[in-house]
């Protein structure tokens, strides 16, 4: 997983797929979730010159963190944003899994104009871990009901290596789209991602990795086991090659 | 329209599809040579199929959805607005893009019967409109006197609250305003039902409301089974979040429930009488009406179908989706009725416009909320056989699991709510 190229496909949903599969995949590990909560904790440290998060938070130079998770970029009260945020708020980024990290990778160029001065977290692994630490500080599903989900993203290890001719199989677009009706009771056909992972405009291969991973059981989820050890290697095919045209 | 031939159909579309319109929802699709296909009931079932047929055909069908409601209350997450995390009007749902994005006909009235000679459906209006396909989903209906003394005016005190709407909205209310350690009472249903985990994932929501307002308050679950769905996963919740709270009295030691009295809410069995302050009365359950009326159903009380097409064995031109089927291993879930209309439209689209037709694909999920983060599932997959929707392969959350699995098991069953809602209504 990590090191994948996920393709550019607009800002905001850059990294969305990887990482929320990233974290449903992982199924559990409380260890793992420490560790990336620690990691986070030290990348922090790179962003408070300029910003506060945590009990006694305050606006600095730039906003504090608190509550920001799940929230429209450019709406916290009390803080005075750049004219480049709150139109990107009004344009529909939200500082969601995918907002967060495509604005930490590079925010002069998620958000032209942008009076972050930061030149970008250019390690997927310290973005993941800097927005898995910020995450805790904002409302959970536990607490506000309907929230949509918080629970931090834990990666899980590299997905086992599929073999070039299973890769090499070519999708049947066509049938990929009539099996993707079944994928499509939980996740969006829009690509939007609520809780349950994006799965669109995903590159072929790395669907089929996926998938793979998931009917070798490397990955953990038992809805997705169930459902990838019901496909046969040339529909797997044909659902990536499918998704990927779906945008 | 009625009485045309398959082959005919063929030659209009081909004409249709000739000219070079099959792009898009557009009106101009809408020749007189379109095969029409009426579905029956916009829940579960019939949304999924109406926004299937109407999407995958791209104009070539013309798809008319009667359902009487104008807003849908899901069942399934009506149990989390009992427990408070969810409100009513998030599990509403409007049928405005099924006919706005996908060009489907809603009539906003019952059917009242099924003319399957004429092949039309009459509705409680006056009208009747033909079809050449009819998908009929109507759900369940309550089966209210399999409970002595239970009725539809009953339910007004002593509601169900297995159709949901102000039937729920009721049941909260009564739950909210009980007496401080007052007895809920739950009389639950016997097999088969719909969402088989459904009465024991309100117990946990109701306990999870009680605890909050009214801890003092005990629940009772008359039942008329030995077992139920996901028993020791649920059995263990209450005894870890509710200590002492829920009380489960199986058939074998409570014996027949002898009458239920709306008006003083006493509830008398074999072993005992017991007072309730609120009373869930969840009676024995079998097709929609009109199933019933249209002779689709046989002694079960629902309808037997051809494994891999839906179709009615009764009637070659009706398919017959979600609770109201008898869909083999499948339980009568809303994933299940959402499964079964995508295999149903497909087999439809086949027949009426030569399309491409697959092996039909049918599973199932269902989750459930035993209290804040602590969520569990099941879910198989099934094949179609000749004799009926087997299942081939499945899965069930395991008792002690950690706190961070479970909250991602519930975290995933929101994900599943936002999805299946787009898969229905669009
Ligand atoms: C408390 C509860 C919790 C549940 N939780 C879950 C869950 O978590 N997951 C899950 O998958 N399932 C769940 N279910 C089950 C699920 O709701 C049903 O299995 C599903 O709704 C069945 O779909 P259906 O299309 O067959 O019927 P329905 O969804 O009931 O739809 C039938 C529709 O037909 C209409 N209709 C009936 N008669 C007529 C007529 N004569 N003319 C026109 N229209 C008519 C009705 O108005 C209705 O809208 C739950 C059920 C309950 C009661």
């Amino acid at each position: 997983m990590r090191g994948s190229s996920g393709r550019r496909r607009g800002i905001w949903r850059t990294l969305g797929p990887v990482f929320a599969v990233a974290w449903l995949a992982s199924g559990g590990g409380a260890e793992a979730r420490d560790a990336l909560l620690e990691q986070g904790r030290k990348v922090f440290r790179q962003c408070q010159a300029c910003h506060q998060v945590g009990l006694e938070a305050k606006h600095r130079v730039g906003p504090y963190l608190n509550d920001i998770y799940g929230r429209r970029a450019g709406t916290l009260e009390g803080y005075n944003y750049s004219k480049a945020m709150v139109a990107a708020g009004q344009a529909g980024l939200v500082w969601d899994e995918a907002g967060l990290s495509a604005y930490l990778e590079d925010p002069k160029k998620a958000v032209p104009g942008t009076r972050m001065n930061y030149r970008g977290l250019r390690h997927a692994d310290d973005r993941r871990a800097l927005v898995a630490f910020i995450r805790q500080y904002s409302p959970g599903a536990a607490n506000i009901p309907e929230a949509p989900p918080t629970a931090p993203l834990v990666a899980p290890d590299e997905d086992p290596v599929v073999p070039d001719h299973v890769l090499a199989i070519p999708g049947d677009a066509a049938y990929g789209e009539y099996l993707s009706s079944e994928c499509v009771t939980c996740h969006q056909a829009d690509g939007a991602d609520k809780g349950i992972p994006s799965i669109t405009g995903w590159p072929a291969e790395r669907f089929v990795t996926v998938m793979h991973a998931y009917k070798v059981k490397a990955r953990d989820n038992e809805v997705m086991q169930l459902i990838a050890t019901s496909l046969a290697d040339d529909e797997i095919a044909a659902l990536g090659a499918y998704f990927e045209t779906v945008r | 329209m009625t009485g045309i031939s398959r082959r005919r159909f063929t030659q209009g579309v081909g004409a249709v599809a000739g000219i070079g319109v099959m792009g898009g929802f557009s009106r101009a699709v809408h020749g007189q040579g379109r095969p029409k296909v009426v579905v029956i009931g916009g829940g579960a079932g019939g949304a999924t199929a109406a926004r299937y047929l109407a999407k995958d055909s791209e104009g070539a069908l013309d798809v008319t959805l009667i359902e009487p409601s104008k807003s849908y209350y899901t069942c399934f997450f009506s149990n989390l607005y009992i427990g408070g995390f969810r409100t009513l009007e998030s599990i509403g749902h409007t049928y405005g893009k099924l006919a706005s994005d996908y060009g489907v006909n809603v009539v906003h009235d019952w059917a009242t019967g099924i003319d399957r000679d004429a092949k039309q459906v009459a509705l409680a209006g006056g009208g009747r409109v033909p079809y050449d396909r009819l998908v009929v989903a109507p759900g369940i209906d309550l089966i209210y006197d399999s409970v002595p003394g239970y009725s539809l005016e009953a339910s007004g005190h002593m509601p169900h609250a297995w159709k949901a709407g102000t039937q729920t909205a009721l049941l909260k209310n009564k739950i909210m305003a009980m007496p401080e350690g007052g007895t809920y009472v739950m009389i639950a249903p016997p097999n088969p039902y719909r969402c088989p985990p459904g009465p024991y994932e309100r117990v946990s929501m109701v306990a999870h409301q009680l605890k909050k307002t009214n801890p003092t308050a005990k629940i009772v679950i008359l039942d008329p089974k030995e077992t139920f769905s996901k028993q020791a996963l649920f059995t263990e919740g209450w005894q870890k979040h509710y200590p002492g709270m829920v009380e489960w009295l199986p058939q074998s030691i409570l014996g027949e429930i002898q009458s239920v009295d709306a008006a003083s809410g006493e509830i008398v069995t074999d072993l005992d009488s017991f007072k309730a302050d609120v009373a869930n009365v969840i009676p024995a359950q079998k097709a929609g009406m009109i199933a019933e009326s249209a002779g689709l159903t046989d002694d079960s009380g629902f309808c037997p179908i051809v494994p891999a097409t839906l179709k009615s064995t009764m009637d070659e031109a009706i398919h017959v989706i979600g609770d109201a089927c008898i869909a083999g291993d499948m339980p009568k879930s809303g994933f299940s009725a959402n499964s079964q209309a995508k295999a149903a439209a497909m087999s439809i689209r086949a027949d009426l416009l030569d399309a491409r037709a697959f092996p039909p694909r049918f599973s199932n999920t269902c989750w459930s909320l035993i209290d804040t983060d602590d969520g569990v599932k099941v879910g198989a997959r099934y094949e179609a056989t000749e004799e009926k929707i087997a299942k081939t392969d499945g899965f069930i959350s395991q008792t002690g699991e950690d706190a961070e699995l479970r909250k991602a098991t519930y975290e995933e069953s929101i994900g599943w709510y936002e999805g299946i809602v787009a898969d229905m209504f669009g």
